[in-house]
Parts: C-alpha cells; structure tokens; sequence
C-alpha cells in the first residue's frame, strides 16, 4: 500500500471516513474550513458534511425549480424597469439624431465608446475563467464559471448595442456586415473598425456556444426531474397559473428541447470533454485577440494618448481585472441569497478571485506607468502634454511642479488610479483577502475605476487636438446618462432571468471533481 | 443497425427489446462493470454516468475520437476562405487603397482571418460533437425507465443493446448480477 496522498485525506475526509468539523459556518469573518488547509493538503472544493452526488443536483436544480425566493420578483421589477430605459432612450436617440448625445467636434466617442470598451471587457473574465483556467486544470472554476459564462454573454450585449446606435443612422448598421451596400461597396477590411466588428460578434457567438455547450448535461438534468416529477405525480402536478399547463411539462419541453436528448452516455462524454477542451482551446486566444483588437481601434491612430504600441496586453490585462471585479460583484450576494451556494462558492473561491485581481491590478497599474515613461522616452512633446496636462496634473499639484495650468479631467484620472491601482493593494493583507464586505468593496471600486479607465483613455486624449483652438470639454446629456444606467439594468435583468430558469453552476463539473467521482475508489 | 436484431429479441407482450440495463452504486464499481463488458466482448454496449469518469472510456475500449482532426480542418479552411474573400473584397470587390499599400497586402486582414478561423473551429467543434453522437435525439428507449432518469443526478449504468451479436437476456443478466449491479432491467423499444 502506498501512503496516504493529501488529495486522498482531503478525500476520505469528505467520504465521511475521518471525521472532520466541515461544515459550513454562518459567521461572515469566520473559516468555512477552506482557507488555511493543513499544509500539503487541498482545502475541498465542496463544503458540507459528506456531500453526495444528489446534494449537488437538489440544491442547483432547486434554484431553478423552485425559485430563490420572495426577493426575487420585486427585484427582478425593479431591473426590468432601469432596462426598460435602454430602448427608449435608443429610441429617442433614433428618432431625434446622435445630437442628443453630449459629442462634440472634438469629443466625438464619448459615453457611447466608453460604455461599449467598459462592457466588452466585463465580458473578458467568464472565458478567461472558462477556457484559460479550464485549460491549466484550475478545479476551482468549476463552481463559478456558469454564472461568470452567463454573466460574459449578457455584457456582450450591452456592449454590441453602443457601436450600433453610435453609428448616427443606426439603420445602417447592417453596413458594419461584409455585405456589399446599396452602391456595391464592400466594407474596408483593412480598417480597425470592421476587425472590432469581427472580433465582437466572434467573441460573442464562441461565448454563447462554449455556455450552451457547458450547459447541455446539467439542462439535461432539469429536463429528467421534471420527467421523473410528471410521472409520479401525473395529474396533481401543479399547474401554471393562466395558461393551466403543468409547470413541470413546460419544464421538461423546454430543458428538453435544449438538452437535445442528451442521455449522459460515456462515449458522448469522450466527444463532449474532446469538443470541450477543444472550444477552450480556440477560445483562450480568442479572449486575449478580442480586447487586442478593440484596442486597435484606438492604437492605429495618431493621435496622442492613443497611440501606443501597449495598448493590446493593457487593455486584456484590464479587461480581465474588470471582469472578476464583476464576477465578484454578482457572486457575493448570490452566495448570501441562494441557500447552500456558500458550500459551492467556498471563500478559498472568493480569495482566489481577490488575488486575480490583485496580480492584474498590478499589470494594468504597470501599463499606466509604462505610458507615463513611453511618454518621456520617446521625446514627443504631444505625448507627453497629453499625459500631463490632460489627465494628471490636479489644480493643487501646479504649484509643486510650476505649471501654468491644470489637467481639466484630473478627477477621473485620478478617481481611476485610486480605484484600479490603489485599492486592491489592500488584498496583501491576508485579512483583507478573507473578508467578503472588503473583497465586495474593492469589486464595486474596481468596476468604476475600469469605467473611468475607458473614459480617461477615450475623452482625455480626444479633447484637446494640437491646436487650442480645438479644445472643447465634454459634459454628457441626459441621454448618455440614462442609456448607460439603461444598460447597467439590461445586464442584471438578463442575469437575473439566468439565475431564475438556468442551472447556475455546472453540476456535471462540480460531481466530477468531488472525491467520490474517481473510479479508483472504493 | 438495430432493425435486424429487434425482430429476434421481442418481449412475450411482443415488444422488441432494446437491450439490457444494470445500475451500479458508485463510478468505481462502474468502472470495474466496464472493464469486464469489455472483455467479455460485446460490440454494441455503453455505460452512462452523470459526469464523465475519469478514464472510464478507455475502460470501455472507446477508440479515440477524430473529432480534433475535424474541427482542425474546419478551423483551417475556414480561417483560408475568409483570408480568400477578404483578398477578393480588396482587390475585385471594392478596391481602397489605404496607406498606399497594395491593394491585396494581406497584413490587415489577418485579425478578421483570425475570426474565421476561431469561428470554423467552435462550430464544428460543438457540431461535430453533436452529429457524431447522433444528436439530438428527443426520443430513446433508455428514457422509458424511471431509474435511467436518475443518471443525470447520481445513477451509474451499464447497458448491453439488443443488436449485439452476442446478445443473449439471461446470459447478460446473470453477468450483471454476477458483477454487484444494483439493479437489473430489460428495457423495451415502445416505438
């Protein structure tokens, strides 16, 4: 007999074989049992006393099943009506003209840009967690990359939607599509804009077939219990309220028709894990091409600020850092919500996902540096001037370096250095790594630091052209404003929808990395 | 396939019989279960589980799928013709001279071949996934049986399909038994 591996203590202990306190506790500051495993060993994946196979199905179908709650329905209202405000203020801006819109000759991408960049990189962590960590064998993206998948999807859409209406005739989007229009021209494949286009619905489509994909067992699950229900209990089976169907028959229709038929048979599974690793595989080059490519959009112009060889690895490195800020953002208060998610989503889950942020907060904090010193290295006085005295020099600062003016954008510069550069740094401290409020706080900052970051990028460098005869500030309309609010609602009410009907964790992926899942095992 | 082997083996109801199912307890005793069938030499059998088991299908004996070859080659030519139509575009279709480059300078079109590429292999990788396991299929006799529904949560099962050439009820019964299974049935085809 060998000895003991750790993974098999680790194992026995949740096979119930050594009797070990792994329960979950309820005290928010306390150790769930997962943060300071002995040395050598792995802290468990899935918490609770001896949790089975069916512990699993019954608590994340239960979610779907059953429903979350009496909060959900008030909430998901409130949602819906702040989405609500998207298409009437695209409305409006379709029917009135772009002039709604705070742009000016100078500041001609303002909000609508910002937003666009803001979202996509939202979308930039599911795949991250999905494909890139599916690929180095993390386990512990199991339990968090269905909702991080989903929550990609929904922040693919909002941002598709700003380039759209930005075009001013939004009826003529469709000429972003390699089509020829009306006058047999094609689109320019040699310009930035159209590879954006490409790269975005890319992203887009990869995104939701890697989901669907993911989700085909555990939709599959759904549809057999809802099955199994109809047949016990075929005429007491409650009912819909209006339409007077059974509930459980709309059920096993609708999670049947999505699960194809799936019957969980191994050589399905062989293709499956192949096809599997194969969509992870393509969409890890994929995640890293996306916000490259977007930040070409900006980087092929000449334009001071813009102009940058970094900008590819700085605007990944930042999409990944605003990604798991809202991964975090969504996850916390799902965890509290959701009975039993706490022994899914572990706090190990929860530190690992503070200390991605710290390392990219650190990458995106050497880009702004990186700019600063490209800036004074190269010798271009454009550059520099932009750097300086449109983003950084604070009213308060002209005085310690003699400058005769200030950075008119000083606060949103710095509002983002603070947000994105200095506030992870609290995750050093192990205390602060374990503390949810801390880790829910930083995300919530994170996520407006990356706003401004795209804002910072886009206005600052556009307002001030070469001549000051050109400079002009940008102050948003009501109609930016309340579009972007529109779109923050239209992201949480599809996420919402996902929590209420989806399964939220992948409970094949979850059962397979539990101890008991290995067949050497007796 | 299966037609031939439905008309030997029908129920005394007259039902014709997909074949036999044996649950067992955990994916270790699946595995064992598995490596047996194999050697006893059955062609037309599988097993479910509602993971995949680690090293489950090279138990089984499941030759390694060509799927990656598939979806390699899909990937690839996708990734040719979008780099063909974007050189067609810039040359024949609509011709813009930018930079005073070429007219065909294919540099720039490499993100967009990029994206017909990561889009031949996605699709083909889901797809080819799905028409190689004859999916979807709504409809299969495994479905008929109360404890086969329980595979999507914690069941592990065996089944040794009627159109096996060595397919015989009570011989594959008594081997189930014979192994631990937990439970035995014969599932009939009700189409």
């Amino acid at each position: 007999m060998s000895p003991i591996q750790p993974d098999e203590m680790t194992a026995a202990k949740l096979a119930g074989l050594i009797r070990a306190p792994l329960s979950v506790r309820t005290d928010p500051r306390g150790d769930d049992g997962t943060l300071n495993p002995p040395p050598g060993q792995r802290a468990p994946l899935v918490l609770g006393d001896n949790p089975t196979f069916s512990d699993i199905t019954d608590t994340v179908c239960g979610y779907a099943e059953k429903g979350p709650g009496k909060w959900f329905w008030p909430t998901f209202l409130l949602f819906a009506h702040v989405a609500g405000l998207m298409p009437l203020m695209i409305l409006y801006l379709i029917i009135t003209g772009v002039g709604t819109w705070g742009l000016n000759n100078q500041v001609d991408w303002a909000w609508d840009i910002t937003n666009f960049v803001f979202w996509i990189g939202i979308g930039h962590a599911g795949t991250l967690i999905s494909a890139i960590l599916c690929l180095l064998k993390q386990k512990w993206r199991t339990s968090i990359n269905r909702a991080a998948e989903a929550m990609t999807i929904f922040a693919v859409i909002c941002a598709a939607t700003f380039p759209g209406i930005h075009v001013g005739r939004a009826w003529m989007a469709w000429m972003l599509a390699p089509l020829p229009n009306y006058n047999a021209i094609w689109p320019n494949f040699k310009s930035p804009l159209l590879w954006d286009v490409f790269a975005v619905s890319t992203y887009g489509t990869v995104s939701a077939l890697f989901w669907y994909m993911g989700m085909i067992p555990d939709l599959a699950t759904l549809r057999d219990r809802a099955v199994l229900r109809l047949r016990r209990a075929a005429d007491a089976a409650p009912r819909l309220p209006v339409f007077n169907v059974r509930s459980d028959m709309v059920r096993a229709r609708f999670y049947g028709f999505l699960a194809l038929g799936w019957r969980f048979s191994t050589r399905h599974w062989h293709r499956y894990e192949k096809a599997y690793i194969l969509l992870a595989g393509i969409s890890t080059p994929l995640v890293l091409s996306v916000h490259s490519i977007v930040s070409f959009d900006f980087a092929t112009s000449i334009l001071p600020g813009w102009h940058t060889t970094i900008f590819p690895p700085y605007f990944v490195a930042g999409a990944i850092f605003g990604g798991f800020a809202m991964v975090v953002l969504l996850l916390i208060p799902s965890r509290e919500l959701f009975p039993g998610m706490k022994a899914l989503i572990t706090k190990r889950h929860l530190e690992n996902m503070a200390k991605i942020i710290l390392v990219t907060g650190f990458m995106v904090g050497f880009a702004y540096s990186m700019e600063f010193f490209i800036a004074w290295y190269s010798g271009n006085k454009y550059e520099q001037d932009v750097f300086v005295y449109n983003r950084v020099m604070a009213p308060f600062m002209m005085e310690w370096f003699g400058a005769d003016r200030y950075a008119p954008y000083w606060w949103a510069y710095w509002a983002m250095i603070f947000c994105n550069v200095v506030s992870p740094q609290v995750f050093w401290l192990r205390a602060a790594r374990q503390s949810i409020p801390v880790i829910f706080m930083v995300g919530f900052l994170v996520t407006i630091g990356m706003w401004f970051e795209r804002f910072v990028i886009i206005v600052t460098s556009l307002h001030r052209a070469f001549l000051p005869g050109q400079w002009h500030m940008f102050y948003p309309s009501w109609v930016d404003i309340l579009t972007f609010v529109g779109s923050i609602g239209t992201f949480l009410t599809l996420y919402m929808l996902f929590l209420r009907f989806l399964p939220q964790f992948a409970m094949a992926e979850i059962k397979a990395v539990m101890p008991a899942a290995s067949p050497h095992k007796h | 396939m299966a037609s031939s082997a439905t008309k030997q083996f029908v129920t005394p109801a007259g039902k014709p019989v997909y074949g036999v199912l044996a649950q067992f307890a955990t994916p270790a005793d699946l595995y064992h279960a598995a490596e047996k069938v194999r050697d006893a030499g059955y062609a037309k059998w599988d097993t479910f589980a509602p993971f995949p088991v680690h090293g489950l299908d090279e138990a089984m004996g499941v030759k390694r799928t060509r799927l990656p070859l598939v979806v390699g080659l899909c990937g690839l030519s996708m990734a040719v013709i979008g780099l063909l139509f974007q050189t067609w575009v810039a040359t024949e279709g609509y011709g813009t001279v930018v930079q005073a480059k070429p007219l065909g300078s294919w540099q720039t079109f490499i993100p967009v071949t990029f994206e017909f590429g990561v889009l031949g292999t996605a699709f083909s990788a889901l797809f080819g996934m799905l028409i190689a396991n004859v999916l979807p299929r709504w409809h299969h006799p495994l479905f008929s049986s109360d404890r086969f529904l329980k595979v999507s949560d914690d069941a592990f099962f065996v089944a040794i399909e009627a159109g096996d050439p060595k397919f015989d009820a009570g011989q594959v019964r008594a081997m189930f038994t014979q192994m631990g299974a937990v439970n035995v049935e014969l599932i009939t085809d009700d189409e």
